[in-house]
């Protein structure tokens, strides 16, 4: 293989890797906006979705459908966890809500541990998921263009909807400013909702692609993605929505060309590697990439 | 008609507002006066429905506004500018303004609006695709004042729209505050500038730690001999 279709290869990796994470992290972000929650359960959405697409899959439904309904379960969840766990606490401080959203992630992981065993399930996605395109020397699994496809229909949408829509915009007036966006009338229950909605669905379509991409699924899989999409949106800047893209595609490619360059003794510490890079780039910039650094004007 | 009765509002244990009774009829353009830290805001945040009050009554049109959210005080029409602008930064100038008239369906009225806020001030009609943040000061607060205004209030409330300001952009503000009020539209502004505000009020209430000290009219509050010194400088906040 040629230098050149190397490199192409691994970024075709890196991208797919890093629209995975995206997608994770617009949810995380686009919740702690607003509430400053960091909303640890948004990982388990994955797996809620992820279970309820296999079961049917094993019911006999068709692949799409399945997932269609993964998704569709994915969001409920999610406009559910807003409404029992996180509304009761509107107004309560940050830690409380840190503290409710690790509860949330401990029952939900039990509560799947006890309904579909603790062991993993192959997930096995359809011939169309599994392909490998060949050009020349250059060997690309279709799900990893399919994924960036997907996201990059799922992101355009998303800046479509929050750059044009009333509702889009009142999003980001209420997590610059909550009480402005309420003295204003902006219904701020319905905003948070609708950002619960929306970070639900895309972690609900990550469930399937990753789970497509492992090929198994158990009940604490939601972990790896949600720590790696935290991540990214710190590197981004904790809040803001084009930074927790960037960061995650950042993370893609910091992970993709270390296990390129790492020696084969070293790969398996390929994440510690990363972290310590972006420590370094912590210190220079403690806000993340688009993080704001500019104080209020008096 | 606002209407606040022997209204008590506290923070835990610190009392901001004590036995405090404000009317301000239609029509009216009222001033709140005090130092700082005289619940002033309090007094507002109290009307948006921000802070309940622990005692006494508070009603608009006969609305009880001490049970009504803050979204259903807005939709009455009752609009709350607040004290330091509080504008989206990361929001253009036109943004800003279509999310002061969130609550409104009927588009065309509101595009009409946006005309006439830019008339008002054209600076923000230059400025309307730039963000927010860019603004001075100065085109902040008219963008504040603006956004309120596109939600079609029949009762405005200023906090404090002239602080910080160059005086010629205070000058500005006031102009607009007296057009306001000569088309109708019911005003309740809280001001430290007291020779202003007096200057375009009706009438006038003088707060002093939580209570109310003086009310009268905005001529007798000006013949005031001793208005500035013994109520209004913080120095002498207790009198």
């Amino acid at each position: 293989m040629s230098g050149g279709e190397l490199l192409l290869q691994q970024l075709i990796n890196a991208v797919s890797v890093g629209s995975l994470y995206a997608l994770m992290a617009i949810g995380l972000a686009m919740v702690f906006g607003i509430l400053r929650l960091i909303n640890f359960a948004h990982g388990d959405l994955i797996m809620v979705g992820s279970y309820v697409a296999l079961l049917l899959m094993m019911a006999g439904l068709p692949f799409l459908m399945a997932a269609a309904a993964g998704t569709a379960a994915s969001t409920i969840a999610g406009l559910v966890l807003e409404r029992v766990a996180y509304r009761p606490l509107r107004g309560a401080h940050e830690i409380a809500m840190l503290l409710t959203s690790f509860s949330v992630t401990i029952f939900l992981e039990n509560l799947a541990i006890i309904l579909f065993r603790p062991t993993s399930r192959p997930f096995a996605a359809p011939a169309l998921l599994r392909g490998v395109i060949e050009m020349g020397q250059l060997r690309v699994a279709s799900l990893d263009l399919i994924a960036i496809a997907i996201a990059a229909v799922l992101l355009l949408g998303l800046t479509l909807f929050v750059k044009r829509t009333t509702i889009g915009i009142a999003m980001r007036a209420a997590s610059q400013d909550l009480l402005a966006a309420r003295l204003m009338g902006i219904n701020v229950n319905a905003v948070i909702a609708t950002a619960f909605a929306i970070g639900s669905l895309l972690a609900g379509v990550v469930g399937l692609l990753w789970s497509a991409r492992v090929g198994k699924i158990d009940p604490l899989m939601g972990f790896n993605p949600v720590l790696k999409a935290f991540v990214a949106s710190v590197i981004g800047g904790l809040g803001s929505l084009p930074g927790a893209v960037i960061g995650a595609y950042v993370l893609g490619g910091l992970e993709i060309l270390l296990q390129g360059l790492l020696p084969s003794a070293l790969t398996p510490y390929r994440d510690a590697f990363v972290f310590a890079i972006l420590i370094a780039l912590l210190l220079f910039r403690p806000n993340g990439i688009l993080g704001s650094t500019e104080r209020e004007k008096i | 008609m606002l209407k606040l009765e022997s209204v008590d509002v506290a923070y835990g244990h610190v009392q901001a507002l004590t036995g405090v009774s404000i009317e301000v009829r239609d029509g009216e353009l009222v001033t709140l006066l005090g130092a700082n830290g005289a619940g002033k805001s309090s007094a507002l945040m109290t009307v948006s429905g921000i802070v309940r009050p622990k005692a006494g009554a508070l009603s608009y049109d006969g609305v009880d506004l001490s049970k009504t959210s803050p979204f259903d005080i807005v939709k009455l029409g009752v609009i709350h500018c607040p004290e330091g602008r509080r504008i989206f930064g990361g929001l253009t100038v036109q943004e800003n303004l279509r999310m002061g008239a969130m609550r409104r369906a009927d588009a065309p009225a509101v595009r009409r609006d946006m005309e006439w806020v830019y008339s008002l001030f054209p600076v923000l009609g230059q400025r309307r695709r730039q963000a927010g943040s860019t603004l001075s000061g100065g085109e902040q607060q008219m963008l504040a004042i603006s956004r309120a205004l596109m939600a079609e209030p029949r009762l405005l409330m200023l906090d404090e729209p002239s602080l910080g300001l160059a005086p010629l952009v205070v000058k500005a503000i006031f102009q607009v505050i007296r057009e306001l009020h000569r088309r109708g539209v019911t005003i309740l502004l809280v001001e430290q500038n007291v020779r202003q505000a007096l200057a375009v009020a009706d009438r006038g209430y003088v707060l002093v730690t939580g209570k109310i000290a003086l009310e009268g009219t905005g001529a007798d509050l000006r013949a005031h001999p001793e208005l500035e010194q013994a109520y209004l400088s913080t120095a002498k906040a207790h009198p």
